[in-house]
């Protein structure tokens, strides 16, 4: 017969202290290893939500970023030609031709300079992605030296508001514009006329074409077409693709962090457990004793003090959790390592992270209680009862 | 002496306990070690680099390049003892996972700059005698088991297509903060090779950075500041700044996950205070009448917290005394596996100060709610809890 759970609840009771003491504990090890998870599956989450399925990037052979790319005009107007592209209102194919560099600008707060994006765009840049949409101002002008700049760096970045200007180039650049796109990597650029850009950067070729497919299907066709073409040193990706690339080393190296971090800490906690559990143990002999007496059995004795232990890890692990979820109201804006370019993303929660957290909490309980519930139940009732 | 013998007894008493507690407490030390020495890790390069150099870069950013001719104009500023240039290559060898900084320099100049990579003089000569040839640091060739004459491909990622170099000399560090995972070759091979390959790269004639050595270190203010000034309006405008503020704003970049570093060494500390807490709230508990008995012997209030502190102390100092030990060998098992990251990983002294603090800190909030109770309650409820 088992023996009621209401004894273990009373019992964690009784010993307040030591029960908030091992409970924070093993709250504050879930909290971590929720929190860095999270943030890897945020910096994930906001550069696949930056790409379109449908969307092509081109990129010059080998390049593993836009910013180190390079495409010629003549080779531009090849790609332009291909069939497969989509075409879109007015009759003109869906292909922009952009321009991407890095400038510096400076961080509010800390006050050191880092760099920022600014994308060149053309005139199909913005039906290619229907997130950007503008939020306050107008478009830049074709033709002139103004920009629109994304609503992440107007938070993050001082001197940048509306019709502000800034000089790159021998050009004062002037922002006209401010464009929200939701939970992307673009609202972390700055955009602006290629023409322009590529002028005053002295560039005289493009960083990257970007096209809309007009059947899904085809992308293999239009890929080996373009990269075995003699006159192109070429490849093309899937835009999701082409930014799931680009948060690999950084979300590796957050995982990284994050489970060898949890794995030193949760010894810890594991051994906040023990130590909790064993002397939950040690003070109630007698009264495993008299349990035993009444009739109990060794199994129910093992049973009810591993419950009590994996509940302590259960409610570790819901107190961690809870805590970690309002880390979603926080954006973390670095330096992406591979982009070399700042990256705003938020610790972004899942049911997956939940899962983990709460499987982590229990076979932190779990190993943590096995040893002494064994003793408990091992235990001769004869010596337990004198031990009073 | 005595005392302290009490103490050691008493803390012992409960051997699984105190043993346990221990080795969460060395645990927790080591791991705070760790973080702290990552943490050191990154500042690294701004420790090792010089406050007599200096560098100039192209204003707009880093990824733009600077034309060669500005080296002579550069040279004649006053205060301006040696010039050298170079521009990061970001060669990939066989695969991304083989990360190293490699970049093409100007040989002799830089090597006169530097003085910190120290190099056999036939090494140096041969180095500088081949065109092709590059020196790597004595951790990456070991990583990648190079012999001098191997020749080494690199694939570019900005400069297209593959690159052979021929390995003429290793070079080692002067001090222990000196990065020995780089690799340098000639700028000349770089720019006779793009223009063979491609009729019209940007690059062409053009280097990364200029790394200028200044005659007294005072003047590196006022001599960065009348470069910038003679560049202004040109077609590229520079930034010139201490080779220390030029990498410190590479460490300022990734400043949110250091910030993220240390919150979580933080929040170490205070996991171990929850199982000292812990332990020390089960060990007064279960001795409530002894104190009890002490009372009524006439030893007052001071002589108990002094026993529960006292003991508490014991135990997270014995744990911080044997995570600090452990924190050498585990740092040289990290050091190895990822060399690619940190090329420094060194625990410094700074470090050890600061587990000796947290570990105080943490010994003297685990003994004060124990305390408290082993205090307030009264010498007759003591005495019948003993039973």
């Amino acid at each position: 017969m088992a023996i009621p759970i209401s004894y273990n609840i009373r019992n964690l009771w009784t010993r307040r202290l030591t029960t908030v003491l091992t409970l924070s504990g093993m709250a504050l090890v879930v909290f971590v290893f929720a929190a860095i998870l999270m943030l890897a599956n945020g910096l994930q989450k906001t550069l696949v939500e930056t790409g379109s399925y449908d969307n092509i990037v081109i990129l010059r052979k080998g390049a593993s970023t836009e910013v180190v790319s390079g495409v010629g005009r003549e080779q531009a107007s090849v790609v332009e030609t291909q069939p497969e592209i989509a075409i879109g209102t007015g009759g003109r194919t869906l292909l922009s031709k952009e321009l991407v560099v890095l400038v510096n600008l400076t961080k509010k707060g800390s006050g050191s300079p880092t760099h920022v994006t600014i994308r060149g765009i053309d005139a199909q840049s913005l039906s290619l992605r229907p997130q950007v949409k503008l939020a306050e101002g107008r478009l830049p002008r074709w033709g002139s030296s103004e920009v629109m700049v994304g609503s992440s760096l107007v938070r993050r970045f001082s001197g940048v508001t509306l019709n502000e200007t800034f000089r790159y180039g021998t050009r004062d650049w002037k922002i006209v514009g401010i464009f929200d796109a939701g939970n992307t990597g673009f609202s972390s650029e700055m955009w602006g006329d290629a023409d322009q850009l590529m002028q005053a950067f002295r560039r005289s070729g493009y960083s990257s074409l970007i096209f809309r497919l007009r059947d899904s299907s085809e992308f293999e066709k239009v890929k080996s077409r373009i990269e075995s073409d003699p006159r192109l040193t070429l490849e093309a990706k899937r835009e999701t693709q082409y930014y799931a690339e680009q948060s690999e080393i950084m979300a590796k190296f957050l995982r990284i962090l994050g489970i060898s971090l949890t794995i030193i800490f949760s010894l810890g906690a594991i051994i906040g457990a023990m130590v909790t559990m064993y002397s939950a143990v040690a003070n109630r002999t007698a009264e495993i004793g008299t349990l035993r007496a009444l009739g109990f059995r060794r199994r129910s004795i093992l049973v009810a003090f591993l419950i009590e232990s994996l509940f302590l890890g259960l409610l570790g692990g819901i107190v961690g959790l809870f805590f970690a979820s309002f880390m979603q109201w926080i954006t973390i804006s670095t330096v992406n390592f591979q982009t070399f370019a700042e990256l705003a993303f938020s610790f972004s929660l899942s049911y997956d992270i939940v899962y983990k957290g709460l499987a982590f909490a229990l076979i932190m309980g779990f190993v943590g209680g096995v040893l002494p519930a064994f003793k408990a139940a091992r235990m001769k009732i004869v010596d337990a009862l004198r031990a009073s | 002496m005595l005392i302290l013998k009490i103490l050691f007894k008493n803390a012992f008493r409960n051997k699984l306990r105190t043993i346990l507690t221990l080795l969460g407490i060395t645990i927790a030390i080591l791991a705070f070690g760790l973080l702290r020495t990552v943490i050191a890790a990154w500042h690294a390069g701004v420790e090792a680099s010089s406050a007599t150099r200096l560098v100039t870069r192209n204003s707009i950013s880093i990824i733009f390049p600077l034309p060669l001719s500005y080296r002579d104009r550069i040279r004649q500023t006053s205060g301006v003892k040696m010039v050298s240039y170079g521009t990061w290559f970001g060669g990939v060898y066989v695969d991304e996972k083989n990360f190293f900084p490699n970049f093409a320099v100007d040989p002799q100049s830089f090597l006169d700059l530097y003085p910190e990579f120290l190099m056999s003089p036939s090494d140096k000569e041969a180095f500088l005698k081949d065109r092709k040839g590059f020196v790597a640091g004595r951790k990456l060739i070991e990583r990648f088991g190079w012999k001098i004459e191997d020749i080494v491909t690199l694939k570019g990622t900005i400069f297209l297509g593959d690159w052979d170099f021929v390995l003429r000399g290793i070079y080692r560090g002067r001090d222990k903060g000196t990065d020995e995972t780089q690799f340098f070759f000639h700028w000349d091979y770089l720019n006779e090779g793009m223009k063979k390959r491609i009729a019209f790269h940007p690059w062409v004639d053009q280097v990364g950075y200029y790394m200028i050595g200044v005659t007294r270190p005072d003047v590196g203010a006022s001599v960065a500041a009348s470069i910038d000034e003679g560049f202004k309006n040109s077609l590229a405008e520079t930034l010139t700044e201490t080779e220390k503020a030029f990498q410190q704003g590479f460490v300022a970049m990734s400043g949110a996950i250091i910030t993220a570093i240390q919150v979580v060494s933080y929040v170490v500390i205070v996991i171990i205070l929850a199982v000292v807490a812990n332990t020390m709230a089960m060990t007064t508990r279960e001795r409530i009448g002894e104190y009890a008995v002490l009372k009524t012997l006439g030893f007052g209030r001071g002589h108990i917290a002094g026993l529960i502190f006292g003991e508490s102390f014991v135990i997270t100092m014995m744990g911080c005394g044997l995570g600090m030990a452990a924190t050498f060998p585990a740092a040289q098992l990290f050091s190895h596996t990822l060399g690619a990251y940190f090329p420094i990983f060194n625990v410094e002294p700074k470090t050890l100060y600061f587990d000796l603090l947290a570990a105080g800190v943490v010994a003297g909030c685990a003994g004060i709610i124990p305390t408290m109770r082993a205090i307030q309650i009264r010498i007759a409820d003591g005495l019948r809890r003993m039973g």
